[in-house]
């Protein structure tokens, strides 16, 4: 079962959500998509890591085959070349679509392997943790996030911990999931956040349901948006600033604190039955 | 016109707290978000004027005309984006997944691939009083890179006065980052005192410094964890990057904020912190 965990934003608590989910579904794996800043690994502390490089493939010019017709220049839609008395790559910004090599009359573009970024694989306890780290200045992640969804067990529990935001980088991520979980704080900059995932977790009709972090009694605008709207409030976690402690210090919370731990089974419980349920009404 | 960016590695740092009061404090009341993917300074700044919408037009997205395609499938074995999807017998576009790099249009032997522009967006500025820039990306769109140029670009226009731009940049170091990053004076860098807040930290000031631009940090809610602010601060000493300032955790941020203020609006002890962070912001720009 692959649960997706997301949120408008940063900083919601996606990956404290994440984590402890992973923890206490046991047997898992906790795969880690929000490669421009992964996080979960600093409360994992996986140990028996492995690295995977993850290339994309970059045009080579042989300049001396090379005419000088500059129709490479001509078709790239990303600025990704240019001609002075030579074609110049800049490799920062190709999108490695391969078109280059294909329109190359002399047949003077090959292409080459570049490292955008690594996955790592480790194991914390019966967690195996999956994480997509993203070289500084690259375009983009997908190619990293791709392969670790590869990483997908389908005997087991996978909960994947999405890039914050709505972009293409996020529709990567949950197309594979049976269920999103969306992770929202109680502003107002909140509510204007989960709408946005809100609108991406119907257009590709997936379960979904709220979890309330940071929740604090006094006029929730999420909690009226949730009403509103009709979306299920899975769970409410209070402000607590002891967990703010723990999980600023690196520790996982469900692993010291027995309320925690129960907290995160019973919405692990919530979820699978929601799964469960929405295959039978819509197998 | 000198741009100061607020940026911090993630989000929930407190960048467009910081970033909206100082927009109140500055005299100039001249911004903009860049944070395009899920802009919210729009949220806490108020009377706003009507604003000047434009549509954003991202890369073009590839159409298939069905009644020419002759299902040869050459689009779907060259693109590298997985956006040709294959039904039944014909080929079809995934928009979300399509980048626009036009190579099934290069290889279709009957033209029936072609690309088109796509409205990716939308642009707003706001010049009456206040001069501000604003943009929102449609759901699913990959451009925000190119579109935080044109945010920023926007606050270039004849109409823009004052000699001080406040920018809330967007989370993450990629392609967005950049694009608020560059032709920028200063960024302050909004870090929070936690293990992953100083992992983010660390990388956007090394990005921050890949341009060579002025960079300081202010720790937000440093009081969360008064050994991770340390550690923030030994960085910053190591480093010799200006420190300026130290903001406490205030619930009166939250309270603010939900009555659509920002913190220097009410009467909060951050709210008076955030001022001396401000001021000392402004003179590291100045020297």
């Amino acid at each position: 079962m692959n649960i997706a965990v997301l949120s408008g934003k940063g900083g919601t608590g996606k990956t404290f959500i994440s984590v402890n989910l992973s923890e206490v579904a046991g047997n898992s794996t906790y795969i880690d998509c929000d490669v421009e800043e992964p996080n979960g690994h600093l409360f994992f502390k996986p140990t028996n890591i492995t690295r995977n490089s993850i290339y994309v493939n970059i045009p080579e010019v042989d300049n001396n085959i090379c005419t000088g017709c500059k129709k490479c220049v001509g078709f790239c839609k990303f600025n990704a070349l240019a001609y002075t008395n030579k074609v110049l790559v800049f490799e920062d910004v190709c999108h490695s679509c391969g078109g280059c090599s294909i329109i190359c009359p002399a047949n003077a573009i090959t292409e080459k392997k570049k490292e955008i970024g690594i996955v790592e694989k480790g194991i914390s306890n019966n967690v195996s943790v999956i994480s997509g780290i993203m070289n500084i200045g690259e375009v983009s992640g997908v190619p990293i996030i791709k392969e670790s969804l590869k990483y997908i067990d389908n005997n087991n529990y996978n909960i994947i911990d999405c890039p914050p935001g709505s972009s293409c980088i996020v529709m990567d991520s949950i197309k594979d999931a049976d269920y999103c979980i969306l992770v929202a704080e109680p502003t107002i900059f909140g509510s204007h956040n989960l709408n946005m995932v809100y609108d991406l977790v119907k257009l590709f009709n997936k379960p979904h349901g709220v979890v309330l972090n940071k929740y604090t009694d006094k006029n929730n605008p999420i909690e009226e948006f949730c009403n509103e709207k009709n979306i299920n409030i899975l769970e409410k976690i209070y402000f607590d600033k002891s967990i703010g402690n723990l999980n600023s210090n690196g520790e996982i919370v469900s692993r010291v604190n027995d309320k925690y731990k129960e907290l995160f089974s019973s919405l692990l419980e919530k979820v699978t039955k929601e799964v469960w349920h929405a295959e039978i009404t819509n197998p | 016109m000198q741009k100061l960016l607020i940026l911090s590695g993630k989000g929930g740092t407190g960048k467009t707290t910081i970033a909206s009061s100082f927009v109140k404090l500055s005299e100039d009341k001249v911004f903009a978000d860049c944070d395009v993917d899920a802009p919210n300074l729009h949220l806490v700044i108020d009377d706003l004027s009507k604003s000047i919408t434009k549509d954003y037009y991202g890369m073009d997205k590839s159409y298939i005309h069905s009644d020419i395609c002759i299902s040869c499938g050459k689009c779907f074995d060259n693109c590298r984006f997985d956006a040709i999807v294959k039904k039944e017998d014909s080929y079809k576009i995934d928009t979300y997944s399509c980048e626009g790099c036009g190579v099934c249009e290069l290889v279709c032997p009957v033209n029936a691939a072609k690309l088109q522009p796509d409205i990716a967006g939308r642009l707003d500025l706001y010049t009456e009083d206040k001069v501000f820039s604003t943009a929102e990306l449609k759901m699913g769109s990959g451009t925000s890179g190119k579109l935080v140029t044109k945010v920023k670009e926007r606050l270039n226009m004849p109409i823009t006065r004052g000699k001080l731009a406040i920018i809330d940049g967007s989370p993450g170091i990629g392609c967005p980052v950049i694009a608020s990053i560059t032709g920028v004076d200063m960024v302050l860098v909004v870090a929070e005192p936690s293990i992953s807040g100083i992992t983010d930290m660390k990388r956007i000031v090394e990005t921050s410094y890949k341009f060579g631009i002025k960079t300081a940090i202010c720790i937000n809610k440093y009081d969360v964890n008064i050994d991770k602010s340390q550690e923030i601060e030994y960085f910053c000493k190591n480093n010799e990057i200006p420190m300026i300032g130290k903001l406490p955790f205030d619930r009166n941020a939250i309270k603010a904020i939900n009555i659509g203020k920002t913190i220097v609006d009410i009467d909060c002890e951050i709210g008076e912190k955030v001022k001396d962070v401000f001021n000392q912001a402004i003179k590291i720009l100045n020297t």
